[in-house]
């Protein structure tokens, strides 16, 4: 088996994508268009929590290859889409969906001052 | 090439290595076993936080979820799904969001 490794160049674009806004999202798509159902629904609930739009940002990995490939092993994370906020992973659709649905998500995005 | 995915075979490998007491495994690709929805019942998640527990899951399916499209998951201790069960009559099963209709739409990989 062929062991992959992030090249020191995807990594540091990763870390300059996870620190260019204080909530990041990495989708498939845009968040006027997304490409996928989890991305949308990630989105979706972004939106609902009301998020700031100047402190959010998304990449669409559909444009780059290298970010794909590269998001899945810089946070040890299989699927897309994938949260950052303050730079730390928060985990996939799943994840983003059940936090919003049990309150965790309001507290988070409030704590980290990042609603409009 | 690995055998092909199926319900049957995600269910075995969590019920294995998750040492799972419950697993429901729905097959949400229409059809062609590239995408899959789970409610896992483990006591494995005991004292774990959402990530943690899904980070376990991502481990025990690595191979798995690299091949297929889409990946969802439930993760609850037996307590919490008894308790979930105890108040809703039922448990709402794998989670069906990012769907449509419970079946992935969205771009191929």
């Amino acid at each position: 088996i062929q062991a992959r490794f992030l090249s020191d160049q995807t990594r540091q674009a990763i870390d300059k994508a996870v620190s260019s806004a204080p909530v990041v999202l990495f989708m498939k798509g845009t968040p006027e268009t997304p490409q996928c159902g989890f991305s949308r629904a990630s989105i979706q609930v972004l939106g609902m929590q009301g998020v700031d739009p100047a402190k959010f940002a998304a990449f669409n990995v559909l444009e780059d290859n290298e970010l794909r490939q590269g998001i899945k092993e810089y946070s040890d994370w299989p699927t897309i889409p994938q949260l950052y906020i303050d730079k730390e992973f928060v985990g996939g659709c799943d994840i983003i969906v059940s936090m919003h649905q049990s309150g965790e998500l309001a507290k988070l995005l409030e704590e980290k001052k990042v609603l409009a | 090439m690995a055998q092909s995915i199926t319900e049957d075979s995600v269910r075995a490998a969590l019920t294995d290595r998750l040492k799972a007491s419950h697993v429901e495994v729905q097959d949400m690709s229409g059809g062609c076993g590239q995408a899959f929805t789970s409610l896992i019942v483990s006591p494995e998640f005991v004292g774990k936080n959402s990530l943690q527990r899904h980070r376990l899951v991502n481990a025990a399916l690595k191979d798995e979820i690299a091949q297929i499209h889409a990946w969802s998951a439930k993760c609850q201790t037996p307590e919490e799904y008894e308790k979930e069960k105890a108040a809703t009559g039922g448990n709402d099963g794998p989670p069906l969001d990012g769907t449509a209709g419970g079946e992935v739409t969205g771009v191929r990989q």
